[in-house]
């Protein structure tokens, strides 16, 4: 197991250099620089901006630079933001996007994961329907129409939550929450319906119930492992997504994330934003990746001898 | 009906959550007792360094933070002493003499000199600065040639300090609107012990706007900065007018989406919005004791059109299309009626100057036009594409215009949206057959929006080139003794412009905002300029009576 | 412990007999075949929209604006004074083509992808799922935006575009799906038989994980569906006067408490083909489970 991941860590290094690489130069290639604005520029005055964040090198000179100062941790001054770091950015917006990310995935694994299950051991009947269709409705109804709705009933209308904010008034984190974690709620549900309903046919479910085990024993003790794996295999990518897929909750309650700096970084070519929030977010995704990954292993009692063994 | 009650019932809840208040207490109210304004701002600031700002959201902020040598008057826009107490213009109008508010001082206790403004602009126009407002300085001598690297000696710019309290201006020509432009904050002084604290004069990087650092000069200072959330700040009292200062702070929120905004004020998180959704604006207006403002806007929304690509490259498929445009009906329709439809480049009324009406909307005229030019009710049309940036109200626009061009022209033309960065570098390129395009004013004269369109103009993007049109913007006018025959010149050059019909004028801007009515010094102008200072907030009972 | 591999082999062999079984089968689903017949008439409504829809979906009455619905316009009319049915008419054809046909992308590059690295293991699986986090990593939007620059804007570049994203996470899925199977006891003896592969992974390893590939399937295709409006937005994909479902449910969220039914309408084809896919979804993969149905 150790092996395993030592050997997926090491693997992750070359994952985040091509990554860098290719957002570096991807970004460069798009149309329109961080300068480019309505009014034109002067040429002097761009000229000036371009050599005050090296933009006036040749390309993989800018590109070895970046490299030296990332091996230091430093993730440059934001083009947009003169005055503020990378890292500073970063620093301010990662942890209320984690925070509401965590609290979405709880809303969605607490939902989904219960509607699942219900649904799959009373397959095809109103108790499956039921909890299927309400997580459904997460899937149909997009976070930029749920959000509003949201808070025209609940904050609007009936005056019980605040309609934006984010740690200012008692409150202010449930509907974010709830907008956000309804989509992976839905996506759960099913997941999770459908992976107990292919592991309750296995023969070792069978076995466990000719062992006359009860019939929440054979779920809880049995299935559910097996049954989940999906789930796992989807909650690595799901988080990371979350992070990055924050952008529009953050948007409509007014959260200050880093979706909204990522999202605005790309908007605004602040190249040095892009790169910086691009290479936080393929490690984070490289660490949840793995360990959505070591966790199906675990879950999966053959691949964990095999990784036991390896 | 089913439109009037979600229309009743939207305006009910409105009028409670503005004047009964329901659970809790919002900002709107805790903020009228304690003399605190809550303003929704678009976006966060970029930062608030003078010299490195450009957007509108900054500026209002830095406006509070700092004050210029002359300010405005919110009412009539009018020049009123800001730090300078008094000036004055030389016969000839070539020279400005700013005489110093002695008790004029920064935020640190220091007293401001005309020393710092020889010193903040010599930072602001360095080329090493890449301040992209510097323009707003050319008008004095030599500054150009500084900001632009052709002369290295700040000594031959023309602004001098004669004594501490006296600063002294010299221009290349007689400039009408200098003073006005002293309000910019390109031409604000800034602290220079506090800059070389934190590194060179020309750095654009060093933290000395953060809230332990910042030294201003302005009627407010900064309290507390939090990104993407909010930035807050309180009455200075080392402000030289401090006792009309009213307000002692304001929080302003970087709101982008403009629904999420008209909802923080509708449960009275804000007293003022920056912007309001087109399809709310009737409901708001129909509101008794209306919240809904909307006042004339010194800015024009147009469309470009490429005079170097066919079909456009014919003046008369070019007046066909503008002449086919139902200004009215798109403005009475989609725009809900809150702009005023355009025939020209400059807004009418800029200082007392009226665009000549060249044109009117003439589908008959269109159409021959376009016949003339070998397209006889649209056979044979080559195909045309729009391009706009992203955005529901430009969007909206150009569907309607569409439609309206099929109609009357029996013509297609596409659209196509493109991403913000893109849209700027396909105007900037002239890759594009005809694109959406709006202009504010930075200052009010018709200079503004004329000089736009010169032969080597920056903004041009037209491909519009005409050596009279010229001649007239930076020859004659300049030269004209009065304002009568400035205005005169001003036309004939419109008038030049508008044959050409490089650009398709659709309307003219107004501002439009949500004000909790408790808000009292914040009236309407030309140019949606704001003085905190003169900002009061009246309690609710107030304010309903 | 061998009944399944009897089967399987059975099942290659008298593929036309599983498809009539698991078409019996399905046809005894009532929620599913509600879903297939709305999904067929949703289909044969897109296909015949330019002969039946009421209006030009270009048709604009700007002077009459958003109208509730009426005896003229059933389902009312948007800002322009175009008619909603007919906008929802066209739009289902935008929508409905690009929910398949990126959503088979997604699926055949995505189901091979992680069945191969699933069963392949050690090396080669290594590669092919970093090269996934590679592409999870890369920041989509200046992907997109390039994309547009550098091809130009068009359909087929959209169904590339969103299948191109969609499929990461099929791959990861499936290959979770492959790696249990494949240490299960039919596979080992289909290895054992001499079977090669590219057969192993085709008829043994896909139809024994199409219940979890089905599912994701189905949530694949509204988030495919909604990711189109995202696209359109930003400049890639449809263009005014043509839209889409996606686009007429943001354009309809923005005005959703002045005209409430511009949101409504489009709302509700969406949530009704969505529920039928997923009721068809739910009974295929129950029509085709072997193993279920013998319980």
């Amino acid at each position: 197991m150790w092996r395993f991941i030592g050997f997926r860590v090491l693997q992750s290094i070359p994952v985040l250099l091509v990554v860098i690489t290719v957002t570096f130069f991807l970004v460069r290639m798009a149309p329109g620089g961080p300068f480019s604005s309505e009014k034109a520029v002067i040429p002097e005055v761009k000229a000036a901006l371009e050599a005050q964040y090296r933009l006036n090198l040749p390309m993989f000179e800018q590109y070895t630079a970046y490299l030296g100062d990332l091996a230091q941790g430093d993730l440059g001054p934001s083009f947009k933001y003169p005055g503020r770091s990378v890292n500073e950015l970063i620093a301010a917006g990662f942890p209320v996007t984690a925070e509401l990310g965590l609290y979405a995935l709880l809303v969605a694994i607490s939902i989904g994961g219960i509607a699942g299950v219900i649904a799959s051991l009373r397959r095809n009947t109103a108790q499956d329907y039921i909890p299927m269709s309400v997580a459904m409705i997460g899937i149909c109804v997009p976070s930029l129409l749920m959000g509003p709705i949201l808070i025209l009933v609940f904050g609007i209308y009936l005056e019980w939550l605040p309609v934006s904010g984010w740690g200012d008034t008692p409150g202010d984190k449930i509907l974010p929450a709830i907008t956000l974690g309804s989509t992976y709620a839905a996506y759960i549900a099913r997941l999770s319906r459908a992976g107990m309903l292919e592991v309750m046919s296995q023969d070792y479910i069978r076995t466990a119930r000719a062992k006359g085990l009860p019939e929440w024993r054979v779920v809880v003790g049995h299935a559910l492992r097996g049954g989940m794996i999906p789930v796992v295999a989807f909650l690595g990518p799901a988080f990371a997504g979350l992070l990055s897929g924050s952008f529009v909750v953050e948007t409509i309650f007014q959260i200050p994330g880093l979706g909204r700096f990522y999202v605005q970084a790309a908007f605004n070519r602040d190249y040095t934003m892009i790169l910086g929030a691009t290479v936080f977010l393929a490690t984070l995704i490289v660490v949840f990746n793995l360990l959505s990954d070591i966790l199906a292993a675990w879950m999966n009692p053959r691949l964990r001898s095999q990784y036991g063994e390896g | 009906m089913r439109i009037s009650a979600s229309r009743f019932l939207l305006s009910v809840i409105t009028a409670l959550s503005l004047f009964a208040c329901g659970s809790g207490e919002s900002n709107v109210v805790q903020g009228n007792r304690e003399g605190i304004l809550h303003v929704g701002n678009g976006t966060e600031p970029q930062g608030l360094d003078p010299h490195v700002v450009t957007g509108i959201p900054e500026s209002n902020i830095v406006k509070a933070l700092f004050e210029g040598l002359a300010v405005k008057n919110p009412q009539t826009l009018e020049s009123e002493p800001g730090v300078a107490q008094s000036w004055d213009i030389s016969e000839d109008g070539l020279t400005i003499t700013f005489h110093l508010n002695p008790e004029a001082k920064w935020s640190n206790g220091d007293p401001m000199t005309a020393e710092d403004y020889v010193w903040s602009w010599q930072r602001a126009l360095n080329p090493t600065m890449g301040n992209q407002y510097a323009y707003m300085l050319y008008p004095v001598e030599n500054a150009e040639a500084f900001a632009t690297g052709k002369l290295d000696d700040f000594a031959q710019v023309g602004v001098k300090a004669l004594d501490p309290h006296t600063l002294q201006v010299t221009l290349n020509t007689p400039t009408p609107y200098f003073i006005q432009l002293m309000d910019h904050h390109s031409a604000y002084a800034v602290h220079r012990p506090t800059i070389e604290k934190f590194g060179k004069a020309t750095d654009r990087f060093t933290p000395w706007t953060r809230v332990e650092n910042i030294v201003g000069n302005g009627p407010f200072r900064l309290k507390e900065w939090k990104l993407n959330r909010r930035i807050i700040v309180e009455k200075s009292n080392t402000y030289w007018d401090r006792d009309r200062v009213s307000l002692n702070g304001i929080e302003f929120y970087p709101v982008e989406n403009i629904a999420s905004e008209e909802r923080m004020f509708r449960v009275g998180q804000l007293h003022y919005t920056n912007s309001i959704p087109l399809d709310k604006i009737p409901v708001y207006r129909e509101m008794d004791n209306s919240p809904y403002v909307n006042a004339p806007y010194l800015g024009t929304y147009f469309y470009l059109l490429n005079t170097n690509k066919p079909p456009l490259d014919d003046v008369r498929v070019r007046q066909a299309l503008s002449l086919a445009v139902n200004r009215k009906l798109l403005n009475d329709s989609v725009l809900h009626g809150t702009n005023f439809p355009a025939y020209g480049i400059t807004p009418p009324g800029t200082l007392g100057y009226q665009p000549p009406k060249v044109f009117e909307y003439d589908v008959a005229r269109a159409r021959q036009l376009l016949a003339e030019a070998g397209y006889p009710n649209g056979e044979g049309w080559p195909g045309l594409e729009l391009i706009y940036n992203t955005s529901e109200s430009h969007l909206k626009v150009a569907v309607a215009l569409q439609q309206m061009w099929k109609d009357a022209l029996n013509i297609d033309v596409t659209l196509a949206n493109q991403e913000w960065k893109v849209y700027l570098d396909s105007v900037d390129q002239m890759d594009f057959q005809m694109a959406r395009r709006g202009w504010i004013g930075d200052y009010v004269d018709p200079n503004n929006f004329l000089d736009l369109f010169l032969c080597n103009g920056g903004n041009n993007n037209t491909g519009f080139c005409d050596p009279v049109y010229d001649d007239l913007i930076t020859q004659q006018a300049p030269r004209a003794k009065t304002r009568e025959e400035r205005y005169a010149i001003f036309a004939a050059a419109e008038t030049r412009l508008m044959e050409q019909m490089p650009i398709i004028p659709i309307y003219t801007y107004t501002s439009n905002h949500l004000i909790h009515p408790s808000v009292q010094g914040m009236p309407s102008n030309l140019m949606d300029y704001v003085n905190y200072k003169y900002v009061e907030l009246v309690g609710d009972t107030q304010a309903t009576q | 412990m061998s009944a399944p591999v009897i089967t399987d082999i059975a099942q290659a062999e008298q593929g036309t007999s599983l498809w009539r079984d698991a078409w019996q089968r399905l046809r005894r689903n009532r929620l599913a075949v509600f879903g297939l017949v709305v999904l067929t008439f949703f289909v044969l409504i897109a296909l015949l929209t330019p002969w039946i829809a009421p209006y030009g979906y270009a048709e604009q009455q700007l002077a009459l604006g958003a109208t509730p619905p009426s005896a003229q316009h059933w389902l009312g009319t948007d800002i322009y004074g175009r008619d909603l049915l007919t906008q929802i008419m066209y739009g289902g054809r935008i929508s409905l083509a690009v929910g398949f046909i990126a959503t088979a992308v997604a699926l055949l590059i995505g189901v091979t992808w992680g069945a191969v690295a699933g069963y392949a293991g050690g090396k080669v699986d290594a590669v092919m799922m970093r090269l996934v986090d590679i592409l999870y990593a890369l920041p989509f939007m200046i992907f997109i935006v390039l994309l547009m620059v550098v091809f130009g804007r068009n359909m087929l570049l959209l169904f590339l575009a969103i299948g191109a994203v969609e499929w990461l996470t099929m791959a990861r899925i499936m290959r979770s799906q492959v790696q249990s199977l494949r240490q299960q006891e039919f596979v080992e003896a289909a290895i054992s038989l001499g079977l090669s592969p590219g057969t192993i992974i085709r008829r043994h390893l896909v139809p024994n994980a199409l219940g979890p590939i089905i599912v994701y399937t189905t949530l694949t295709i509204p988030s495919v569906m909604l990711l189109e409006a995202f696209l359109s937005f930003l400049g890639l994909g449809v263009q005014p006067p043509q839209t889409s479902w996606g686009l007429l449910i943001s354009y309809g969220a923005e005005s959703m408490e002045e005209y409430p039914w511009l949101l409504l309408y489009p709302g509700l084809a969406l949530t009704l083909t969505l529920f039928s896919l997923n009721f068809l979804g739910d009974g295929l993969r129950d029509a085709l489970d072997v193993r279920g149905a013998k319980d």
